[in-house]
């Protein structure tokens, strides 16, 4: 038999169980209902045509770019504002390799982090360490981004990427990725900043979708004799599956997204001379928040709202992916 | 009986298991070992450069030894206000409709999923957005342009606060205001969204942390001013940007500004936050 709902009984639904007309107050639909439903029907048909707009908003803002260098754009490395000829490839690599470094750290971190804070933990500990890890992923990406650029920069620069040239300097192939100058700016201290910017956001939704294996599936495990590592490889982690990928999505798209972070510590030169972790960089948003405000309106700003185009075409892919996956877990 | 096999595969178990939970608990030794870093260097040097003129001086031209964040901390704070106030009840009406009126049908399941989307999609976009909707045809940067794509940040937390809020609201409190013979828009004012307020409050303090820090969409539209400005059409000073620009720069005394200023937005995004949870534990 079917759950019988408010919906059901609703006044404003036509096959209602309880007919409104029974009611002994006024008849049919109230006129103070009729508004109100309009009121948030239009709020809701309002908020799903803003992605749309969004859309059309950057399409439009690109068009001039996009008939000048068509699909060209994606593999062109030329930025020139001089010679208006304008490529976008330095910029998506710039932004793919961040966040890709950033991705590589931070999910065994996350992961290492949400195992300790649902199985490990002793219940003391876990409420406070489960909140510090929720603020932290609060904290303002500026903060950190300033954090990069001032103090962490020149410590890479010294205690790690010196010290790597100067092992590495020489070597035929490993020698390209760590050639470049060693002064703490660039792919590599972006990515790293960017790890640290996600890992809390990472392992609290991981801690969340951990949380839902039903304590039965555990118990019974454990009552068989399974270690922690077991039950974590063998029985949670199958089961979560869809909400740990989706999670680490939901990371990545934060990545990708990220302005401020980046902008910081990445350098912020278009060009793509060799595939170094040191050389400074640009990555979409850094060029955008650099760049724009600056742009004359032209073909450099087209282009820049080319780069945010592609930018909002990879992250909706990523989220919508992402949330597709969620949502297979929830269900 | 155990043979020698069995307890030696028996051993490696162990030998694994112990070895997960060293790594593990290393990833939380590293991950709070991070926090305290940068909590202790913006501390640090972020207390040190605070005093009294940070709050009533403008932002001081790049050689000068005086000067505050007055004129930053004005804007953001009336731009950050008027997107709450705009995008506030939107949100709570969209979130209204998802959950009292969408609980079936695909339009709703469209909406939420848009929203969903909405919510982590890269702020600098939403700042292109406003860019060619407000700045670009009335030809020049402004606190309005501001505050707008602040509020459009604001609106996908509050429609996603306010939806998980209601749906915590028992059914049986609608019928029984059903049963009074109470019509469905007093339901939802008076009983379901009053049951949730406190809910609701919360997903309006996460915004407000949320929007606080935000810098990239504002560097699009409201610009930077160095001086005093209440005019919201002009182009208007914010602590971010402000931050942003006096950390990039090579001056020392910009820079001691910039780690002050770094340090207000912190205490005061995790302020919200502590304040936001407690509300929530109080009344849940």
């Amino acid at each position: 038999m079917e759950r019988v709902t408010v919906e059901d009984r609703a006044p404003d639904n036509p096959d209602a169980l309880v007919s409104p007309g029974i009611f002994p107050f006024g008849s049919g639909v109230s006129f103070g209902d009729r508004i109100f439903a309009l009121l948030v029907k239009s709020a809701a048909f309002i908020s799903s045509l803003l992605l749309l707009g969004i859309l059309a908003a950057l399409l439009a803002g690109a068009w001039p770019a996009i008939k000048e260098f068509g699909l060209a754009f994606l593999w062109s490395v030329e930025w020139d504002p001089v010679g208006q000829r304008y490529g976008g490839l330095a910029m998506i690599y710039g932004t793919v390799s961040t966040s890709l470094i950033a991705l590589f750290l931070a999910v065994p971190l996350s992961f290492g982090i949400a195992f300790f804070l649902t199985e490990l933990a002793p219940r003391w500990l876990k409420v406070p360490l489960g909140t510090a890890v929720e603020l932290l992923a609060a904290i303002p990406s500026i903060v950190y981004g300033m954090w990069g650029l001032l103090i962490f920069g020149p410590f890479l620069a010294r205690y790690a990427q010196q010290p790597l040239q100067a092992l590495f300097g020489e070597t035929a192939f490993l020698g390209t990725f760590f050639s470049g100058p060693p002064v703490g700016i660039g792919i590599l201290s972006a990515g790293i900043i960017l790890a640290v910017m996600i890992t809390p956001f990472i392992a609290s939704v991981m801690r969340d979708v951990f949380e839902i294996t039903p304590p039965m599936l555990k118990e019974s495990a454990y009552g068989l004799g399974a270690t922690r590592w077991e039950v974590m490889r063998n029985v949670v982690l199958p089961y979560t599956k869809p909400g740990v990928i989706g999670g680490v999505m939901l990371g990545l798209g934060r990545a990708l997204g990220e302005t401020m972070a980046v902008t910081f510590v990445i350098g912020n030169m278009n060009q793509l001379k060799n595939l170094s972790l040191f050389q400074p960089a640009n990555s979409i948003t850094s060029a955008l928040a650099n760049e724009f405000a600056e742009a004359a309106s032209g073909l450099h700003q087209a282009s820049l709202f080319y780069l945010g185009l592609i930018l909002f075409g990879i992250t909706f892919v990523v989220l919508a992916s992402s949330k597709l996956m969620l949502m297979k877990l929830k269900r | 009986m155990l043979d020698d096999k069995k307890l030696k595969i028996y051993a490696g178990r162990r030998r694994r298991n112990a070895l997960a939970l060293c790594l593990s608990l290393a990833a939380m030794g590293i991950g709070v070992f991070w926090l305290m870093w940068i909590l202790w260097d913006v501390v640090r040097l972020g207390a040190g450069g605070l005093s009294l003129a940070v709050f009533t001086e403008m932002t001081p031209p790049p050689m000068s030894a005086n000067g505050g964040l007055a004129n930053a901390i004005m804007g953001s704070a009336s731009m950050v206000l008027l997107a709450i106030l705009a995008a506030a009840p939107v949100g709570i009406l969209v979130g209204v409709y998802l959950c009292e009126y969408g609980r079936r049908g695909s339009f709703p399941v469209i909406v939420r999923f848009l929203n969903d989307i909405l919510l982590s999609a890269p702020s600098i976009v939403i700042g292109l957005f406003i860019y060619a909707l407000l700045v670009k045809p009335f030809k020049g940067f402004s606190g309005w342009a501001g505050a707008a794509a602040l509020a459009l940040i604001v609106i996908p937390i509050v429609v996603r606060t306010t939806e998980n809020m209601l749906q915590l609201v028992p059914d049986s409190l609608r019928e029984a205001a059903y049963a009074l013979g109470a019509p469905k828009w007093k339901v939802v004012l008076m009983v379901s969204l009053r049951a949730a307020r406190a809910g609701v409050l919360t997903g309006g303090l996460l915004a407000l942390a949320r929007i606080s820090g935000e810098t990239a969409p504002l560097l699009l539209t409201a610009l930077s001013n160095l001086f005093w400005n209440s005019n919201m059409s002009e182009p208007m000073a914010s602590l971010p940007v402000t931050i942003f620009r006096f950390a990039m720069s090579p001056f020392p005394s910009w820079q001691r500004l910039a780690w002050a200023g770094i340090f207000l937005l912190m205490i005061a995004v995790l302020l919200l936050n502590v304040l936001a949870r407690t509300f929530m534990r109080h009344k849940s």
